[in-house]
């Protein structure tokens, strides 16, 4: 078959323009590392477990930064899968239909906010309520709880690992939320419509057929939206207190990457410094990477269980 | 409808073309905390010359990094650049303004400016050994204050900036403890507290924390109306915060033009000398003469006429003496 010259062209374009983000990713990869090697050749694999991070004497460690993203992360997950799978039934299964699109709206609208404003909120608002009315319940209630107890140690001062989780969790709920949703409704109705032919309940529908029917693509969706918690710097910022120090308290105040990645960059003024923020950089971007490859495999696996 | 069009397009042309035109366009960056003075003197001075200033506040360390490179006409840094560095990139180095760190506190029943600390109190809380507000050094200097038996709470800026600078050289010079386990930067590892992002954050921390203690620049202590404390300068007298004591500072400070100025103004010896304050200079790039004598003829119209403007501000202006050692500086790099 002949082809048209305006067809090549098209292909051409679009070829070009896809391959262009190949190279993004590569070339955005190469600065990492070319920036980064200084601090890769004085502190090697020990920059990964070093907890010290000291601008003054040049010293520099991620294992704080590394333990404030993982811990935040999965408190916010902790927090939002929950609240996110409720959202999900209830909009798919339970809800009155003149409830869904502006439940489905309010949700998507929850998603368009920028996390700056997440963060201006958590300082101002969120945070006095943590501080003055959440967390001393919290204190109260576990006290004298071995182990339990040890969690919630300290002033609290709203300035924490758990306020930051909570802003965290309120942002991703959204996409762990329709992702969760839209699997639900791939369940083929008419397995339900037996389920409720033979005198199933509605709790035994979405737990016996709903649930295991797509709960590789809520998985895929609860990956993303660890993606995003691993990403987020803002909000974090505001609220997380930037202490490089592996804290043991909910109540304490900790350090993310993306939170120290953009509290010290500007400021950075010596070679080392400066690279072994990019380090950080680079440690960030395998941790995203590898996220985002698992929740993509999981994704493909849901996909081919569906198509069959 | 489509000549409204074609007037707008015409009216948005002959726009550009006159901003094409409009005399000359001087680019700066760095420092955030003169960020506020610099801008208010940059629109006073275009609305009288029509030279156009931008600058950008990125931070310290971007103005230095950026001037070197020379992608601008001039930085802005708050910590000054050592002698022989100017010299190694090529540069030129002066004083702006003034401005002063002061520790604010969060404590029941106490005033702006009542709470009496000294350098050793200081740096012993933020080092995290004075650990309760009743400590008995504390309780010495302040007989009259009623401080209770609670729990310290430090907070300090978490993003790399020159207040942090001022501040830990301070507390360099003044304890040697602080000085051999934290020293002085930008950024340095405090031992205890939790940080605040910016100025403004360390302020909201502190106005919202009970018991608490932190530094911030004075316009925002003032802004803000944090209860500032006293200090204990190096002449043993415990001086309030203000313009006062920090136009005492500036003057008592050797500003050496042979060292480009270099200095620290803290731990100043003027008898009525606020312990903490600093200046935040201009670097230029030594060759380019003609961008040079541009950005001193803004500086020098600014010395001249920005010093209300500055004070509005809560920015302290060079004392005369040292606006005049600055203008024989520029004379004799031949700026001026």
């Amino acid at each position: 078959m002949r082809k048209n010259p305006a067809d090549i062209i098209f292909s051409a374009t679009t070829a070009i323009a896809s391959l262009s983000v190949a190279v993004f990713v590569i070339g955005i990869l190469y600065v990492l590392i070319m920036e980064s090697s200084p601090a890769i050749g004085r502190f090697g694999i020990k920059f990964l477990i070093s907890t010290d991070w000291d601008p003054v004497k040049e010293s520099f460690g991620a294992l704080t930064n590394i333990y404030g993203t993982i811990i935040t992360t999965f408190l916010s997950l902790l927090i939002a899968i929950p609240v996110s799978i409720g959202i999900a039934i209830f909009v798919t299964e339970i809800s009155p239909n003149f409830l869904k699109a502006p439940i489905g709206a309010a949700i998507e609208l929850l998603a368009a906010i920028p996390s700056i404003i997440y963060g201006m909120w958590g300082l101002f608002t969120l945070s006095p309520i943590m501080s003055r009315h959440v967390e001393p319940f919290l204190k109260k209630i576990t006290a004298g709880i071995p182990i339990v107890s040890i969690l919630f140690q300290g002033t609290p001062m709203g300035i924490d690992i758990l306020t930051a989780s909570v802003i965290l969790s309120i942002m991703i709920i959204p996409f762990t939320a329709s992702i969760s949703r839209d699997s639900f409704n791939l369940t083929p109705p008419i397995i339900k419509e037996s389920a409720y032919a033979i005198g199933a309940t509605k709790w035994e529908v979405v737990k016996n057929i709903v649930i295991p029917y797509s709960k590789i693509g809520v998985f895929g969706g609860i990956v993303l939206s660890l993606g995003r918690a691993i990403g987020e710097t803002m909000a974090v910022a505001f609220v997380l207190g930037n202490n490089h120090r592996i804290a043991t308290s909910l109540f304490d105040a900790a350090a993310t990457i993306t939170v120290t990645l953009a509290n010290e960059f500007a400021e950075a003024d010596n070679d080392i410094y400066l690279s072994s923020l990019f380090y950080l950089a680079l440690v960030l971007f395998v941790m995203s990477f590898i996220t985002l490859a698992v929740a993509k495999y999981f994704l493909i696996r849901a996909e081919r269980k569906y198509s069959r | 409808m489509k000549n409204i069009l074609r007037l707008t397009l015409l009216a948005a042309l002959v726009l550009s073309f006159a901003h094409v035109n409009a005399a000359e366009t001087l680019n700066g960056a760095g420092a955030t905390f003169p960020y506020p003075v610099y801008s208010a003197w940059a629109y006073d001075y275009n609305k009288i010359t029509g030279v156009q200033i931008n600058y950008q506040s990125i931070g310290s360390g971007g103005g230095v990094r950026q001037i070197t490179e020379r992608t601008i006409d001039f930085g802005a840094s708050d910590d000054p650049s050592k002698p022989e560095q100017v010299q190694k990139d090529k540069l030129l180095q002066f004083p702006a303004v003034i401005g002063g760190v002061v520790p604010v506190v969060n404590l029941e029943n106490t005033h702006p400016g009542q709470l009496k600390l000294d350098p050793e109190s200081l740096c012993s809380i933020f080092l995290g050994e004075i650990k309760y507000w009743d400590d008995e050094k504390i309780k010495k200097m302040n007989p009259q204050s009623k401080l209770t038996h609670s729990e310290v709470t430090v907070v300090y800026r978490s993003d790399g900036s020159g207040t942090t600078a001022i501040f830990t050289n301070y507390l360099s010079a003044v304890c040697p403890a602080w000085k051999e386990k934290i020293g002085a930067g930008k950024a340095v590892k405090f031992p205890t507290g939790i940080g605040g992002k910016g100025n403004e954050g360390v302020a909201n921390y502190v106005k919202r924390t009970a018991n608490s203690i932190g530094y911030v620049e004075f316009a925002y202590a003032k802004q803000n109306k944090l209860t500032f404390t006293q200090l204990k300068n190096s002449a043993g007298n415990f001086v309030v915060p203000g313009f006062e004591s920090f136009e005492d500072a500036a003057e008592s400070g050797d500003f050496d033009p042979k060292k480009d100025f270099y200095l620290w103004l803290t731990n100043a010896p003027g008898k009525e000398s606020w312990p903490i304050a600093g200046a935040t200079f201009i670097l230029l790039a030594k060759e380019k003469t003609d961008a040079n004598k541009s950005v001193v003829k803004f500086f020098d119209w600014a010395f001249k006429n920005g010093d209300n403007k500055a004070k509005e501000l809560v920015y302290v202006p060079l004392p005369k003496s040292l606006k005049d050692k600055v203008r024989a500086y520029w004379k004799e790099k031949g700026i001026f």
